[in-house]
């Protein structure tokens, strides 16, 4: 067994530990270490997203040793696609916190960044563990470092904030601690691969009914964490008040969990409960789009409306899950990266503004692109990409999430796109009050802009950005698998039995074979050779690329003249990626 | 095939132009950036000459390449039951349509380039505007270039972003970045409805691609007059609506004119705002099997025609006029669509935007030339200062009022003959129409006799500075006026504009279309709407020519009609009312339900639980701690005696013993005496 796993999880704890091992006053070496360390993580982290295998099915890069003997705990680590994003989010995401508080922490410099690197090993534990024990400990001791961000590093109701986000959360984990403690003693066992086959065996050892209330105690704890309306209130709060890079990791990893919870546990093992409960979870999350957006308009402190804004990208994400079908799987999962990313991004950017005005109401401010014209720009990029524009990354989520929720009943998808027009509307409302128009306050009017350090995390952020928006692939290709496998638990028969890998799937090669004939003339339906398939995404275009430019012109000409029966057209179109 | 193959460059060229702007344009000269900036459109246009001499030569009517997968989605079920997965690449289709589009957009969009040297030369932010303008070629060229619904969405997108930098060019001033917000989001409005589109032909056909959706369209398995194709177009046209400003999201174009001039005429005349008539045109295959679309579309078209044609009387700001005239012009487009007509539709794309782009740079050469001054009230007598802009301008006045001989009368009559005569027309759609060309003949002579002829307003500090444009503003006027006039002659005397775009809007239903009317009856309704666009002019220089007082009677105050038109029927003040206010009033309430409801909840909560530990503690303290102290009371107090004489002091249990002993003694000594 390779350790791989173990490393990523726990080399932010080891850099902790050399931190601790630093005289608190030389806060230059701390910060270095820490940035340092978690750059390492990052490495490491995109090495394991690369040498992800997309054809394996089930978990990769396993380990598994036994812990304590009764009752049975096990180390057991694994990712799959779902976990391997949400992994590179988070490390991705923690070297751009530590580097965005360079400035805006100046004491207890040593404990926060002690915190900050045990936080990252808590998040990465809880995204590869694979034993509900050891997942519950990671889930907890989470907790822990976050609510000391809030609660030292915050700002005015910081304790206030702290205890609700604290309270709130640990009412969620006793309902889930209750659920587990059922769960084992059914199972007789704590680790999930080995309950999911029981579960999903022919003699489940729960009755519908049980299922049916484990489902709704599992589902509240993660719900309270992504938070689905109106469970939310505690996120306004716990973001205001949290320092910037406390914001950056709640809004941009803390809440996902929520999402990576209902996703691992909720679904594969109740898929009956699931199913029941559908209708008015999706019914909760398309409120959640509509009111966080609505309530977010007329925030008058920027973080908040950045705040109520999450509640509204929250809630497509849940929409996208509970649509049941890959388009809404894959795209919620990938928006929730998107929102890590934008969210994060527009929290790192108000945290800017507030280092320089140390204040946060949209109302101080006004005019400050020309003031601030490198920051102002980055701001708008963030906007722009929260909102949804096309070639960003948050449109590919919102699409796919959208068309799933309108695959899955028509007016859920109305209703979100809807959400997309008031994204625009308070999103670009708030950024004419903040940096259109006039300078009017005195105080704004000797701003610096960009330093090196900002412009390098801005920069960091809006390539990923970009680059998730235009070329999603290697993201989205990585979900195939797991979300193919999810489906599969909750709609049996139904499209899981399409999707890679499964022997009756679209990409049999028998059947590539024959509709072949078909699809050759349809550029953009390429069917792929069997062997070609072997060497991946990127190779691929480029094959049908070349192949095409071979074929021109004779091939192309006819292609206005080939009837395509539409009956056959989409099935030609199981040739994915 | 050299161009064809690499026919990605076209977009890419501008792209490259606008990452440099934005990226390094603060650092570059100003000469540094035009050459940049408006060589490379330069460059896109000669390589879309090089397509489209290759396209001719294809022996089919369309070329297609795709560079790979962008977005894949599914596999899903589609309503019919079978399978389908969604791959969605960044591909490119070239055929006639987009071929016409793809040259309007290059070439007049270089022009303006060009013209935008000597307009914007003096402008702070020079880099920053030919980053935008760059950046909105690119986008327009993914809409017109794409090969899918999506990438057509992406581009659609994208230039309602550039429109939306570029009307907040000056964005200090809250007015323009108010405009350039309220573009966006009116436009918004309208691309949910073009997303929802999208998602309900992604369910229908499982593909987004336009080839195929067509093909799928015409091999006769939908019955006319289809659900769910009417669905689709009407949601397709509500996106159509936004971006094309008609009824009843044309309210944002207006406003619009608060960005530079240029960015007017490349953007909210010439290429941006016909995208919508692009799109329709483009789902021509869909909308043929939905008459009730097909009639919507007509209807909201005409009915623009004449609203946004009734408010631009009297308008007295140059643009907003050119504006009004605009969306008026943009009605005519969805008329010809929504009968039917769509090459006449396209065809009056294309003329429009050679004598719209002319009108609006001829009117920032005269906006130029007065220095900022918009108000036509404080023109007059321009035609001997600024001559060649005047006589350009009076070309495109003469095109656009449909003047026999000038481009925009061979599109204007064709869409009101086929209005007139196609299957899908209506007489009611024909006299609508022509009123409108009425009017247009009126507004726009008014234009041309309030700003060139009669004497000079101007004020007199303006006056002194008056100066005509220089050569880089002028050349591209002339350059316009010309294709003002001999555009037109590319559909007459033979229709060959029509039979090139035929493999496009080939349909089962044309070829069936009886023919109701005859060569006389189209040439009489030419003469008709030749007389009242002269009728138009005739009354235009009756008022403000022939009749004197023209000053006077300017500063008069307006009657009722006059004002209700001025202030442009109140739709502004009546949307603010009904949508921006409640959605604002709702945010409003439902912030204070969060903090009231939602979180006192979770407050009140916190409350019962802390005020609970309370009852507790005072249980504690005075209950059950009570009992244990009363008891230790008692105790303490009972035991109180024994305890005083519990010193511990030797000397005093002495002296008790020694007192005992007394007492026992005396006792003794007095009852047992002997």
């Amino acid at each position: 067994m390779s350790h791989i796993l173990t490393i990523l999880t726990f080399l932010p704890l080891v850099g902790a530990t050399v931190v601790a091992f630093i005289p608190r006053t030389a806060t230059a070496k701390i910060r270095w270490v820490a940035l340092v360390t978690s750059l390492v993580t990052l490495a490491w982290g995109i090495g394991l997203f690369l040498g992800f295998d997309l054809h394996h099915p089930g978990l990769q890069f396993v380990e598994n040793y036994p812990w304590i003997e009764s009752p049975p705990v096990a180390y057991h680590l694994g990712v799959d696609g779902l976990s391997v994003l949400l992994l590179l989010l988070t490390v991705f995401l923690a070297p751009l916190a530590i580097l965005a508080s360079w400035r805006s922490i100046g004491e207890r410099v040593k404990e926060f960044h002690l915190l900050m690197l045990a936080l990252e090993t808590g998040m990465n534990g809880v995204f590869v563990a694979q034993d509900l024990f050891l997942f519950f400990v990671f889930w907890e001791a989470m907790l822990i470092p976050m609510y000391f961000l809030i609660g030292i590093w915050g700002h005015e109701r910081r304790i206030y904030a702290a205890v609700k986000f604290i309270l709130y959360t640990m009412l969620g984990s006793a309902l889930m601690l209750v659920a587990i403690l059922y769960l084992y003693n059914a199972t007789g066992t704590l680790e999930l691969p080995a309950i999911l086959a029981q579960l999903s065996g022919p003699a489940p050892p729960i009755s519908p009914k049980g299922a049916r209330w484990l489902f709704l105690a599992f589902f509240l704890a993660f719900a309270i964490k992504v938070p689905l309306f109106p469970l939310h209130t505690w996120l306004p709060d716990a973001h205001v008040e949290a320092p910037v890079a406390g914001s950056v990791i709640l809004a941009g990893v803390l809440l996902k969990m929520g999402t990576y919870g209902i996703l691992r546990f909720c679904l594969p093992l109740f898929p009956e409960a699931s199913r029941q409960f559908a209708p008015v979870i999706s019914v909760l999350a398309v409120i959640g789009i509509l009111y966080g957006s609505l309530v977010s308009m007329v925030q008058p402190d920027l973080k908040k409306l950045v705040a109520y804004s999450s509640v509204a990208h929250l809630g497509f994400v849940v929409l996208g899950i509970f649509a049941f079908n890959p388009m809404g799987l894959e795209g919620a999962i990938y928006q929730m990266c998107n929102h890590g990313v934008s969210t994060g991004a527009l929290f790192i950017l108000v945290g800017m503004l507030y280092d320089r005005r140390h204040t946060r109401l949209i109302s101080e401010f006004g005019g400050l692109s020309s003031v601030l014209p490198v920051l102002g720009a980055f701001f708008l990029f963030v906007t722009l990409s929260s909102l949804g524009l096309p070639m960003l990354n948050g449109f590919v989520g919102e699409f796919l999430i959208i068309l799933g929720a309108f695959h899955r009943r028509a007016l859920y998808g109305a209703l979100a796109a809807t959400g997309v027009v008031l994204a625009a509307v308070y999103l670009l409302w708030m950024y004419q009050r903040v940096f259109l128009g006039e300078v009017r306050s005195e105080k704004n009017r000797a701003l610096a802009d960009c330093s090196g350090r900002e412009k390098l995390i801005l920069t960091a952020m809006a390539a990923v950005i970009l680059g998730m928006g235009v070329y999603p692939q290697p993201f989205l290709r990585r979900l195939d698998q797991s979300v193919a496998e999810v489906l599969a638990r909750v709609q049996p028969g139904e499209e899981a039995a399409l999707v890679f890998g499964s022997p009756k799937g679209w990409n049999d090669a028998s059947r590539v074979a024959t509709s072949s004939a078909t699809t050759f003339h349809a550029p953009w339906l390429l069917p792929l050779p069997g062997p070609e398939r072997e060497r991946g995404p990127l190779d691929l275009t480029r094959d049908s690329r070349r192949e095409l430019r071979d074929a021109a012109p004779a091939e192309l000409k006819g292609i206005a003249g080939v009837a395509c029966t539409p009956g056959e057209a989409p099935r030609a179109g199981m040739n994915r990626r | 095939m050299a161009f064809l193959r690499h026919i990605w460059l076209i977009p890419l060229l501008p792209a490259l132009g606008a990452l440099t702007q934005l990226l390094a344009g603060r650092r570059l000269s100003n000469r540094a950036v035009s050459i940049v900036s408006v060589g490379l459109p330069g460059l896109a246009f000669l390589w879309a000459l090089g397509c489209f001499a290759e396209l001719l030569k294809l022996a089919a009517p369309t070329y297609l390449t795709n560079l790979y997968t962008w977005l894949p989605a599914g596999p899903f079920r589609l309503a019919n039951g079978s399978l389908a997965q969604l791959n969605v690449p960044v591909g490119f289709q070239l055929d006639p349509l987009s071929a016409v589009m793809l040259l309007i957009v290059t070439g007049v969009g270089f022009v303006i380039h060009v013209y935008s040297i000597g307009y914007m030369g003096h402008e702070g932010g020079y880099y920053r505007f030919f980053g935008y303008m760059n950046l909105f070629l690119f986008s327009m060229l993914i809409l017109v270039l794409a090969d899918n619904y999506l990438m057509m969405f992406a581009g659609w997108e994208g230039v309602g972003l550039c429109s939306y930098f570029l009307i907040g060019f000056y964005f200090q001033r809250k007015s323009a970045a108010d405009a350039g917000k309220k573009a966006f989001i009116v436009n918004r409005i309208g691309d949910a409805g073009f997303l929802l589109g999208v998602m309900l032909i992604t369910v229908t056909f499982g593909t987004l691609n336009f080839q195929q959706i067509t093909e799928a369209a015409r091999s006769g398995q939908f019955a006319l007059g289809n659900g769910t194709l009417t669905a689709i177009c009407v949601l397709l046209f509500v996106g159509a609506t936004g971006k094309s400003a008609q009824i009843p999201l044309y309210v944002w174009l207006p406003d619009a004119m608060e960005g530079p001039t240029p960015v007017s005429a490349l953007i909210h005349a010439a290429t941006m705002v016909t995208a919508g008539v692009y799109m329709v045109a483009r789902s021509n295959a869909l909308f043929v099997l939905a008459p009730k679309a097909m009639l919507l579309v007509a209807a909201i078209g005409a009915a623009t025609a004449l609203w946004a044609a009734s408010i631009g009387l009297v308008q007295n700001d140059i643009k907003r006029v050119l504006a009004y005239s605009t969306v008026s012009q943009l009605g005519y487009m969805f008329l010809a669509c929504g009968v039917g007509a769509f090459a006449a539709g396209i065809f009056h794309v294309m003329t429009h935007a050679f004598f719209k782009a002319l009108l609006f740079l001829g009117a920032g050469s005269v906006i130029h030339a007065l220095g900022g001054e918009q108000d036509m009230r404080k023109m007059g007598g321009l035609r001997r200062k600024i001559p060649i802009t005047f006589a350009t301008f009076v070309v495109g006045t003469l095109a656009i009022s449909g003047i026999p001989g000038f481009a925009g009368f061979f599109s204007k009559d064709e869409i009101l003959w086929q209005a007139f005569s196609s299957p899908y027309g209506h007489r009611l759609l024909w006299f609508i129409g022509w009123a409108t060309a009425g009017l247009t003949a009126f507004y726009m002579f008014r234009l041309l006799f309030m700003t060139f002829a009669g004497e000079s307003r101007v004020d007199a500090e303006v006056a002194h500075h008056l100066h005509e444009s220089p050569w880089t503003m002028l050349g591209p006027l002339v350059v316009l006026a010309v294709l003002s006039v001999v555009g037109g002659y590319i559909n007459w005397p033979t229709e060959r504009f029509g039979h090139f775009l035929e493999p496009v809007f080939e349909s089962p239903f044309r070829a069936a279309g009886v023919q109701l009317y005859g060569r006389n009856d189209e040439l009489g309704l030419m003469v008709l709407s030749v007389a009242v666009a002269l009728a138009g002019l005739g009354y235009a220089w009756l008022i403000y020519v022939k009749r004197p007082g023209l000053r006077e009677r300017l500063a008069e105050p307006p009657g009722i009609l006059h004002q209700i038109l001025l202030n442009k029927y109140y739709v502004d003040e009546l949307y603010d009312a009904l949508f921006v206010n409640r959605a604002k009033n709702l945010g409003n309430l439902l912030a204070a339900f969060d903090l009231a409801v939602v979180d006192g909840g979770v407050n009140a909560a916190g409350w019962l639980t802390r005020t609970s530990g309370d009852l507790s503690r005072f249980w504690d303290k005075w209950v059950i701690d009570g009992l244990v102290n009363v008891l230790g009371f008692g105790i303490k107090v009972l035991s109180y005696p024994v305890r005083v004489i519990q010193t511990g002091v030797v000397q005093t249990y002495a002296f008790f013993i020694a007192l005992g002993v007394a007492i026992f003694l005396g006792y003794y000594l007095v009852h047992f005496r002997p």
